[in-house]
């Protein structure tokens, strides 16, 4: 775990993520604009930092109604805005994108935030940046697999020299600047199906897994998927870290959790996906087994031990912001995790 | 309330006549009711490729959309090959997953032969309880005898059509306020 940066014994870590959506808020139906959600961005990281939160992370989305199409560049500012809190993609889309620059940017913003970046590397849940950079769809899933190797080559060798279908071969060829330690945390994004879960498991890679709904045993079963392969590989499932993603609102009871924040998620995704979120599935939220973390500050605090108990990983990112959710908003959701989430989720959670 | 009719293959003529009967009834018995029928004969489709429909532009995008703003939807098929035509089974694959999700969809069969009955029971219905669709359960199934010339002369599929147009408004209603009434009670 020290090489990706995870301390057992501090309990598991806890973050945030945006995937830097810009939306209106569906009860003005007023939008902020861009410049606005983009400094509110940056503010969040801060106070999550200020709060002791682990992790800070953005993502990159290429279509209407996303903000943060050049993550990296807002994930460089957030490097200079904070100062303990790691930071990282979620995710940086590899398949439409050059390894070598990816790998430039980030060590960069490692070197500017004095080692405290990670990547985040996934393969787009939306084609439409296909088009729009040009790249075949057709080779989904070959994009991904060789430019995912040759960022983690470039991550474990400073000189590489390289061969592949996409990109230009490289001959001795020198990737700077380094990151302050060497070499930087890189996570594969899963989504969906184990399917996905399990090449990470046989790459023995760590793995963020991002859930939007259901049981929690649902996807105890790609965590298990993807940890019996990465032992198929030779790999021990005790050095990989595992991470889990998804929806998060706490209020000072569960009933008014909810109110405040389905509006959020229901419009934001008829938006950005062209379907609600069904009313009856998030009513199933209040259920400890589902892996929806919304309620109030205690019953969330037993939903993240129970993912804990089911999972055993080692870091929760929590997205909160989704749908034009307002900033005062997020920002009292940060003094709940800062002075009431955390310290149980750490006290019961630490490694001894 | 907001009804599709699909007109599901892009040749011949017996499927499109029948979902004709299908608007006309439906503007008689329930003005109210905004309906559009799509010819797919009229479009330009590609095939799915996978995107989000939201991704797709053209006749692709637009009729995409209006069946995912529908309340219901009323497909009208023939029968090819002892199945449904590419044309539709593209729709489906145009769409997401759960694309019925709180819809109701109803179905009208042509077909060349009174032995393809059971396709729509063993191969429609499977995909649309797949894709969520409140189904209604009894279709409308006209024959090549039914037909003359661009008229349904059989008067029993007449009073079928009303009753199938009559069974997808009163059901979409009924769902709608079922699943409102259950909503209110979540409290959020």
């Amino acid at each position: 775990m020290k090489e990706y940066r995870i301390d057992q014994s501090k309990g598991l870590e806890f973050g945030l993520y945006t995937l830097g959506d810009h939306l209106p808020d569906p009860f003005t139906n007023k939008r902020i604009s861009a410049q606005q959600r983009i400094s509110e961005i940056i503010e969040l990281a801060k106070l999550a930092d200020q709060a002791g939160l682990d992790f800070f992370s953005v993502g990159e989305s290429h279509q209407d109604y996303f903000a943060t199409q050049a993550h990296a560049v807002v994930l460089g500012a957030i490097a200079q805005a904070t100062k303990k809190i790691k930071i990282g993609s979620s995710s940086t889309i590899l398949s439409t994108s050059d390894p070598v620059r990816v790998y430039e940017n980030f060590s960069t913003i490692d070197l500017i935030s004095d080692g405290r970046t990670e990547i985040i590397a996934g393969r787009a849940s939306r084609i439409g940046l296909f088009d729009l950079l040009g790249y075949d769809v057709q080779d989904y899933e070959a994009l991904f697999e060789e430019k995912f190797d040759l960022l983690l080559q470039i991550n474990k060798e400073e000189i590489v020299n390289w061969e592949g279908e996409f990109r230009a071969s490289l001959k001795n060829a020198r990737i700077l600047p380094r990151p302050k330690n060497g070499s930087l945390p890189i996570w594969r994004a899963v989504g969906g199906t184990p399917a996905s879960a399990i090449k990470a498991g046989y790459a023995g890679v760590p793995m963020m897994l991002a859930t939007l709904g259901g049981a929690v045993t649902h996807f105890k079963y790609t965590i298990d998927a993807y940890r019996e392969a990465a032992v198929r590989s030779h790999f021990d499932p005790a050095t990989l870290p595992v991470g889990t993603t998804g929806f998060f609102h706490v209020a000072e009871t569960t009933q008014q959790a909810l109110k405040e924040v389905y509006p959020y998620i229901n419009e934001g995704m008829k938006l950005t996906n062209g379907q609600g979120f069904p009313k009856q599935a998030f009513a199933q939220a209040v259920d400890k087994r589902s892996i929806i973390n919304v309620g109030s500050p205690q019953e969330v605090i037993e939903k993240i031990l129970y993912q804990h108990e089911m999972f055993g990983h080692q870091r929760y990112l929590a997205q909160m912001d989704f749908g034009g959710m307002p900033f005062d908003k997020l920002a009292k959701n940060i003094e709940f995790i800062g002075n009431e989430i955390l310290p149980a989720i750490r006290k019961y959670t630490a490694v001894k | 309330m907001k009804i599709v009719g699909i007109s599901g293959s892009n040749v011949g003529t017996k499927t499109r006549t029948a979902m004709d009967y299908v608007q006309k009834e439906l503007i008689e018995s329930s003005p109210e009711v905004d309906f559009k029928l799509i010819d797919l004969a009229d479009y330009a489709l590609q095939f799915s490729d996978g995107r989000n429909y939201l991704e797709y532009d053209g006749d692709t995008g637009y009729v995409t959309k209006q069946l995912m703003e529908a309340d219901a939807i009323i497909i009208g098929t023939p029968i090819f090959q002892a199945s449904i035509p590419a044309t539709l089974k593209n729709i489906f694959d145009l769409l997401p997953q759960n694309a019925f999700r709180d819809k109701v969809v109803s179905m009208i069969v042509t077909s060349g032969s009174p032995r393809h009955y059971l396709i729509a029971e063993q191969q429609l219905k499977p995909i649309l309880a797949y894709m969520k669709a409140q189904i209604v359960q009894t279709y409308v199934f006209i024959e090549e005898k039914d037909f003359y010339r661009k008229e349904i002369v059989n008067e029993d599929i007449i009073f079928r059509i009303q009753r199938l147009v009559e069974d997808t408004v009163v059901l979409t209603e009924t769902y709608k306020k079922l699943r409102e009434a259950k909503e209110e009670e979540y409290g959020f």
